[in-house]
């Protein structure tokens, strides 16, 4: 059964919509998720009443916007486990990501080194280490994914063993798989292999209890608009990498002097906030992380866990139907990719949303993957707190109506 | 009946005309729409001006299928001349349906694909 959705779905003002005369089903939270009315009063509020931009007023409202900012800053890192000084706004994961492949990256990686991604990377953590690769002469490699749909350490400990590989980017979470990656363990190899690691936590930080401080990867980045905030990232950093690393951007605030040549940095993290920053947005997304914390996340993983678990056992009632991903929930997430044989996943969604049902069709940003599962694209069911059980039986029955209209 | 997958949409989705591939062919091109992965390409060939035969081949939805085999239908026996001046318009009468702005590229991938085998021309038809 259910474990939070019930009480909580008065949170979500749009659930209260129709979509072509049904009540709506949201099921493509792993692309972004719905807000809660927390996160929407608090922007409201401080739009309202204390909108000033951050660090340079004098006056109150610099004042009072410099505290709610930072303030969120404090309870996000801490939320995770991590140091708030050690933990930039971003504007999303892709340029918290970014930042690292030309603040580290271009710094650090050579011909002769390795960049060390997997086949189940999104785009964005892809593109950036293959323009990194491109502009310094070190060579890109995959680590492969399994028909399960996951990684091998053995594979991961025998490329490690070589000694080139100078940086492993990898995902926490599969977007499109679902797949949870041994994080830790996977930092660890890396660690003591004398790599960097990225994590790409999109998917991970919106579901599951995450812990920076345990994990200890060297980087780790994420997306508010999937933890049910607004559409500001963070990049999580080990301290010492970002002291010793160059500016991403230069702008204001960045710096600490400008002379007529050259310039000196601000501290961290500001150092990496070039610019005025997203405020209202930094502060949404901490009050998000104030509603996620107040559910608990051993609860929302429990509910994701179930409803996993429940469209697992569901979904194969539906003729031609073909799921992909690890088939055991303790090693997958909220996330349940599948096609239809004879619809195309386009179709699928197209007709899903005649029944108020929104889900997600396409190659999910992960086109390698996709060559590698043989499908030009999936439809992909994903949850969230608001979720329950019905909202699996709803898509059921819409794909059920979808097959009628295609004769099937 | 649905308004969108109408019995011949359906039909030539799941029974595309001119689908495969043409060996020798004078012209070809191929291209994919980047939304959604889909791929389409096509073999061309002319005889005195003209298309004399054409096959698609390629994945994608419903909508873009069936469009490139009723737009592969009216372009056997054009004037490979008159090709590069059909629009998205044109493709939109053709298929007889409303197409929402989210599945208007859908619809237009295999115009694209076609008019591009005889211009080198990669741009979406406006």
């Amino acid at each position: 059964m259910s474990v939070v959705a019930t009480d909580i779905r008065a949170d979500f003002p749009v659930l209260a919509r129709e979509v072509n005369g049904h009540p709506l089903v949201y099921l493509d939270s792993a692309a972004t998720a719905q807000k809660p009315r927390q996160v929407i009063e608090t922007m409201e509020r401080f739009y309202s009443e204390s909108y000033g931009t951050v660090h340079r007023g004098v006056y109150e409202l610099g004042r009072e916007a410099t505290e709610l900012f930072e303030g969120a800053r404090e309870r996000i890192a801490a939320f995770l486990g991590w140091p708030a000084d050690c933990s930039i706004f971003t504007r999303n994961a892709t340029e918290a990501i970014n930042l690292v492949a030309y603040a580290w990256g271009r710094e650090n990686a050579g011909a002769g080194d390795e960049v060390l991604i997997t086949e189940m990377e999104h785009h964005s953590n892809i593109v950036p280490w293959q323009l990194l690769c491109e502009d310094t002469g070190a060579r890109l490699r995959y680590l492969s994914v399994s028909e399960d749909g996951e990684l091998s350490l053995d594979e991961l400990s025998s490329v490690l063993a070589e000694g080139r590989v100078k940086l492993l980017a990898v995902t926490h979470v599969s977007n499109v798989l679902g797949t949870v990656n041994p994080v830790e363990e996977i930092a660890r190899l890396a660690r003591e292999a004398g790599a960097v690691t990225v994590i790409d936590g999109a998917q991970a930080v919106p579901q599951m209890p995450v812990d920076l401080g345990a994990i200890d990867a060297d980087f780790y980045a994420w997306t508010g608009h999937k933890a049910l905030g607004p559409a500001t990232g963070m990049l999580h950093g080990r301290r010492e990498l970002l002291k010793e690393m160059r500016p991403f951007l230069g702008g204001g605030h960045m710096i600490s002097r400008v002379e007529r040549e050259n310039s000196t940095w601000n501290e961290l993290p500001w150092k990496f906030e070039a610019g005025t920053n997203a405020i209202a947005e930094a502060i949404g997304l901490g009050a998000a992380i104030d509603y996620l914390a107040e559910i608990g996340m051993e609860r929302v993983r429990e509910h994701e866990r179930d409803l996993a678990a429940y469209a697992l056992e569901r979904l194969p009632a539906v003729d031609g139907i073909t799921l992909y991903g690890p088939p055991s929930v303790e090693r997958r997430g909220g996330v349940i990719p599948f096609t239809i044989e004879g619809m195309h996943p386009h179709d699928i969604a197209e007709l899903c949303d005649r029944q108020g049902v929104c889900v997600r069709a396409g190659h999910h940003c992960a086109q390698p993957l996709m060559r590698l599962l043989g499908v030009g694209a999936t439809a992909r069911a994903s949850f969230h707190v608001y979720n329950r059980r019905e909202d699996v039986d709803r898509l059921v029955d819409a794909l059920g109506m979808a097959r009628k209209v295609f004769d099937l | 009946m649905d308004a969108l997958y109408r019995d011949y949409i359906l039909d030539h989705y799941k029974n595309p005309r001119n689908f495969g591939e043409l060996e020798p062919h004078d012209l070809e091109f191929h291209d994919h729409n980047p939304l959604c992965g889909d791929e389409l390409g096509v073999h061309i060939v002319v005889e005195d001006g003209r298309v004399k035969d054409l096959r698609f081949h390629g994945h994608g939805c419903a909508i873009s299928q069936a469009a490139a085999s009723i737009t592969s239908e009216e372009l056997i026996g054009m004037p490979v001349s008159e090709v590069p001046g059909l629009d998205a318009d044109w493709v939109i009468d053709q298929l007889g349906i409303e197409i929402s702005p989210t599945r208007r590229k859908c619809a237009l991938l295999g115009l694209k694909v076609m008019r591009g085998a005889t211009t080198g021309d990669a741009s979406w038809p406006e």
